[in-house]
């Protein structure tokens, strides 16, 4: 009754793959997959940076003064990293999860990490993307600054503050059919965002608002991401908070995967 | 659990909200063995293999493959299974989808071997969704093998092709059964199971109506349908019908003739009989029930019924959508 029966077959040599080359099968594939439908990879570039054009650059004082356009930078940022996260795992696996692909993928002799961690790093390298632009607009028509040291230590923060949003993207796409998770992910988004200050600056908040902004996910990245590009201190449990929220996204990402059986809703 | 058992299933219920999609299934596939899973659309047989491939749990009962939990991903590197044709990943290629699902596998065939076998060569770099229909199909039942797998699952691998890709791919499944393999296969088409199978399991409303030799099966839904009019009660006593239907003769008017539908194995010797009987009978028809059709009545009727309308099949299942309808409708409860 050993589930090693599988491998010592006579017909089968050799070790099966390792989770690394699993995961990284499934990296490469789904990039593939994404790069190939040019629009969608042009979505994410052009969204955050029209956003940096249109509301950030007109406006003198904020553009013209280091800090705060960098601020801006780093919360349009964030907001396109959400953005990007909750629609595309949301609704990319909402909608992967209708196509009759995916129970097969799900029988493939891997379990979910390698295809969930590969999404997350997915969903990294194309919130990268999504940056560029804003960064180049950010640095040719605005007084934001940063030092190198500064930009690599932001783009580390925001991988890292992408984790959560990537993983409560996973649950819902898990959760729910792709016509539930679009108006799901909208209603989470943008409550989020705001309540994290991606839209208007925390200082302008009262202190209820503010207290309440301290315990969103977007906050917590927020903050850090303005630490690591202008040295501005995040409030101190900005890490306890990002890190709580990923892990309950973790457990519910795993949850509702494990539930799902690629049930399709019509 | 009988030693040697590849695949295993023990007492296995499954529902989907109200329906009963598998009701208390026993099935034991054992090495080397090709087993046809024959029932109309909605009987069981997909969900049956989502069991086995670990897609599902059951509600009740113990599903085994190679002896371990289908639900772990390391019981299933021995396994092979077909995607469905529609659900390629149509901006992938030919040989990027083979390459990929050959990578879970400990020793891979070579794409380009696979490829080769299945005459797929040629559209290699061309992505899926620029792929006919039977070259999807091709495709699918390729990706059951390239893990050289000592068990695959093909659910319907042929519906829809014409008759000479169905025979290509037939070849492919008969060689790999030949080489070792061990294979459980789905089909509404008694034809194709007729073709591969040697052992037969007819599946009907989630129970498994019958678990025999192929000889035996089609022993059993081989049959001829004799159509005659009589005054006289025909009764049961007729030699060799498996089933009688009996319904007022509509066209008959007042004279109260019954209609009777008589399904057996030989036509002939129930004619002799008839006519030596001296019983009144008029309106013979005798025609050949095809194998799909009686098949169909055999699994969805009672062995004897007196009906109204003859002929009308009463199961709950319908027929004539595809399998893949099927499991939606399974699936979205």
């Amino acid at each position: 009754m050993s589930t090693h029966a599988a491998t010592t077959t006579s017909g089968v040599s050799g070790r099966p793959p390792s989770a690394a080359t699993l995961t990284w099968i499934h990296l490469k594939y789904q990039f593939l997959e994404t790069v190939r439908v040019p629009i969608a990879v042009l979505g994410n570039l052009l969204f955050p940076a029209l956003a940096m054009f249109f509301f950030v650059v007109p406006q003198k004082e904020v553009a013209g003064d280091p800090v705060a356009a960098t601020t801006a930078v780093a919360s349009l940022g964030l907001f396109a990293i959400c953005s990007a996260s909750l629609f595309t795992y949301g609704l990319g696996v909402a909608e992967d999860r209708a196509l009759p692909f995916d129970p097969f993928l799900r029988s493939l002799p891997a379990g979910p990490a390698p295809r969930m961690i590969a999404r997350i790093l997915n969903g990294g390298i194309f919130s990268l993307f999504g940056l560029v632009p804003l960064i180049l607009i950010g640095w040719l028509l605005t007084a934001a600054s940063v030092t190198w040291p500064q930009l690599l230590a932001g783009v580390g923060t925001v991988l890292l503050v992408s984790v959560p949003f990537v993983l409560l993207g996973i649950a819902i796409g898990y959760s729910l059919s792709a016509k539930a998770a679009l108006p799901v992910v909208q209603v989470i988004l943008f409550p989020l965002a705001f309540a994290g200050g991606l839209f208007l600056p925390p200082f302008l908040f009262p202190p209820w608002l503010d207290a309440i902004s301290m315990t969103t996910p977007t906050r917590a990245g927020r903050d850090l991401l303005v630490q690591a590009l202008t040295g501005e201190p995040a409030y101190a449990l900005a890490w306890v908070v990002l890190l709580g929220w990923t892990v309950v996204f973790a457990v519910l990402a795993v949850w509702a995967y494990r539930r799902d059986e690629g049930r399709r809703f019509r | 659990m009988p030693h040697g058992s590849l695949v295993s299933a023990q007492h296995v219920t499954r529902r989907f909200g109200e329906v009963v999609a598998l009701d208390d299934v026993t099935l034991e596939v054992g090495a080397g063995e090709l087993v046809g899973l024959l029932g109309p659309n909605g009987a069981g047989k997909s969900t049956l293999l989502s069991l086995v491939s670990g897609q599902r749990k059951p509600d009740s009962g113990v599903v085994r493959l190679f002896g371990g939990d289908p639900r772990d991903a390391s019981s299933r590197l021995g396994l092979g299974l077909t995607p469905q044709e529609t659900g390629l990943p149509a901006t992938l290629k030919v040989r990027e989808v083979v390459d990929f699902v050959g990578k879970h596998y400990a020793n891979p065939v070579p794409t380009g071997e696979l490829l080769e076998q299945f005459g797929l060569s040629d559209l290699a770099g061309r992505q899926t969704g620029a792929m006919s229909g039977g070259q999807k199909r091709r495709l699918a039942v390729a990706l059951s093998l390239v893990g050289r797998p000592r068990v695959v699952l093909l659910d319907e691998p042929t519906t829809g092709l014409d008759v000479s890709a169905r025979q290509a791919l037939w070849t492919a499944i008969r060689e790999y059964h030949a080489a070792g393999g061990t294979v459980l296969l789905t089909s509404h088409y008694l034809e194709e199971v007729q073709a591969l199978a040697q052992r037969v399991v007819v599946i009907d409303q989630g129970v498994v109506k019958a678990d025999d030799t192929l000889d035996a099966i089609l022993r059993r839904v081989g049959l001829r349908r004799v159509v005659v009019r009589s005054t006289a009660d025909l009764g049961a006593d007729l030699p060799g019908v498996v089933r009688s239907e009996r319904a007022a003769d509509k066209d008959a008017g007042e004279s109260g003739a019954w209609r009777y539908e008589l399904f057996t194995a030989d036509a002939d010797e129930l004619v002799r009989t008839l006519v030596t009987s001296g019983l009144p009978f008029h309106g013979l028809e005798i025609r050949g029930a095809s194998l799909e059709e009686a098949f169909e009545q055999m699994v969805s009727h009672a062995a004897t019924t007196d009906h109204d309308e003859a002929g009308s099949p009463t199961g709950a299942t319908p027929s004539g959508a595809p399998d893949r309808q099927t499991s939606e409708e399974e699936s979205a409860r």
